[in-house]
């Protein structure tokens, strides 16, 4: 395949069309099967992390070393000028591009990975997640895991429980999930945290079928995939919260009749919203999907520092 | 009516008129759109009568001729508002407004965690036309807010 992304900046998902989502997809499928470790080679990526991060800053820089490349960076910003000093993101991101092939960040508010894009001399800018708005390598490695286990990113029922309003990861890979073909979406959440207005005409223009639900039990027999995320706590009053949690934690028992080939994915961390005795079952699939955020995040590098490979 | 108009403000032999501004808008909108930095002479009318607006203001710049870019960045501040280019006391041209595709430097982003606040760059928005309502989209956070609450840069 034509590789479209070298020397690309990765920072949000609408800017990325099916032909990309599927190099990617493709890429990460043949370095899980047969890991290249020079892709990389003499390759020195920066990883500044302005907020703190656990599975994203450890499984890009996993990916960094298992192609064989060097990182700099920070885990939190703390200690750097900015903080310390007053210093811009922009001269940040100027000084700290001029050293390396590629600069992976994330920060506290939105925007960021565009601005750094803007300033960082043609160094490729990969969004580790930018506050409330894009977290692109989440999407890809959401994707990545579907195609897996689906065999296909077409003609695929879908849904989403949980905290619809304020994901991210729910808000990118629906747009994701808009560029493929005869893509069916289920929204279930509570009223209060229901899909943004923006995003489901965003769904309408594309031409996508979508429904919204209040119980996870209405549409799980007729599932692919079932994307959790979790209802925080916080946005409710205690009895409210204690009336209504039971529609969008997944248990196993609601999973007895589900298809054979539906698979729960999470982007994690999972707190209550799905109980352990679902970990046991064929549909579990969560800790896997965690596990190919190191072969999405390597195909992505792979691709924009490589024209070919 | 025309007559009236001529003796409000003074006319010019060549350039660009903005008409038809909403009143108290004329020094925002030299302003926003850096109608200002020029040396050729601007005339502004604040508060002049009109049969439409009640009272509106007025801008007159000699020598410059508005293009249909820089006309329809005013469509969004002022969507009534009508552009017309002056040769040798004619009008030469009326500019039609339409919206932009895209504004900077214009609107602050209401999301205030935006890295626009804090950073040297222009504000910069993709202008969305749905149904009849019309949304700004940031460049930079991504979010999509309706033009009504929009407020000008500082």
């Amino acid at each position: 395949m034509n590789n479209t992304l070298f020397r690309k900046h990765i920072i949000s998902i609408p800017e990325l069309n099916r032909y990309d989502l599927e190099l990617i997809v493709d890429t990460a499928r043949k370095l899980k099967i047969d890991p290249n470790p020079t892709l990389l080679k003499n390759k020195v990526v920066a990883s500044c992390f302005f907020e703190p991060s656990t599975r994203t800053r450890l499984s890009f820089e996993t990916a960094v070393q298992r192609l064989g490349g060097t990182i700099v960076g920070f885990d939190n910003a703390g200690n750097t000028s900015l903080a310390k000093k007053g210093e811009t993101l922009a001269d940040s991101v100027q000084v700290i591009a001029s050293y390396v092939d590629a600069f992976i960040m994330r920060h506290p508010q939105e925007g960021a990975a565009r601005l750094a894009s803007e300033f960082s001399n043609n160094a490729p800018v990969i969004n580790g997640g930018d506050g409330s708005n894009q977290h692109p390598t989440q999407t890809l490695l959401d994707l990545f895991s579907i195609y897996e286990t689906q065999g296909t990113l077409d003609n695929l029922n879908i849904a989403f429980v949980g905290d619809l309003k304020y994901g991210r990861t729910v808000h990118s890979l629906t747009q994701a999930l808009a560029k493929f073909n005869n893509t069916k979406l289920f929204f279930i959440s509570p009223d209060i945290l229901a899909m943004p207005d923006y995003l489901l005409q965003e769904l309408r223009g594309a031409g996508i079928e979508y429904s919204l639900h209040s119980d996870i039990e209405d549409v799980v027999d007729d599932l692919d995939v079932l994307y959790m995320t979790r209802v925080q706590k916080e946005r409710f009053d205690e009895s409210e919260y204690a009336h209504m949690k039971a529609a969008f934690i997944l248990t196993a028992d609601m999973l007895k009749n589900a298809r054979d080939n539906l698979k729960v994915l999470h982007p994690l961390p999972r707190i209550d919203e799905i109980t352990v005795d679902v970990d046991k079952t064929k549909h579990a699939y969560y800790f896997q999907q965690a596990e190919n955020g190191v072969y999405a995040r390597e195909a992505l590098l792979a691709l924009v520092l490589n024209e070919q490979f | 009516m025309i007559k009236e108009h001529q003796l409000q403000v003074e006319a010019i032999k060549n350039g660009s008129v903005i008409d038809h501004i909403p009143a108290n808008l004329g020094i925002k909108i030299l302003k926003l759109f850096n109608l200002k930095d020029t040396n050729q002479r601007v005339t502004i009318g604040l508060n002049l009568p009109s049969s439409a607006l009640g009272h509106k203001d007025l801008i007159k710049i000699e020598n410059v001729f508005l293009n249909e870019d820089q006309a329809n960045q005013l469509a969004l501040y002022a969507p009534h508002a009508t552009v017309n280019q002056i040769e040798n006391y004619e009008v030469s041209k009326k500019l039609k407004l339409a919206l932009p595709h895209e504004i900077a430097a214009v609107f602050a982003c209401p999301n205030s965690n935006c890295i626009t606040h804090n950073e040297p760059v222009d504000s910069h928005f993709a202008v969305v036309e749905t149904q009849e309502t019309v949304r700004l989209k940031c460049k930079y956070c991504e979010k999509v807010f309706s033009r009504k609450i929009m407020t000008e840069c500082n």
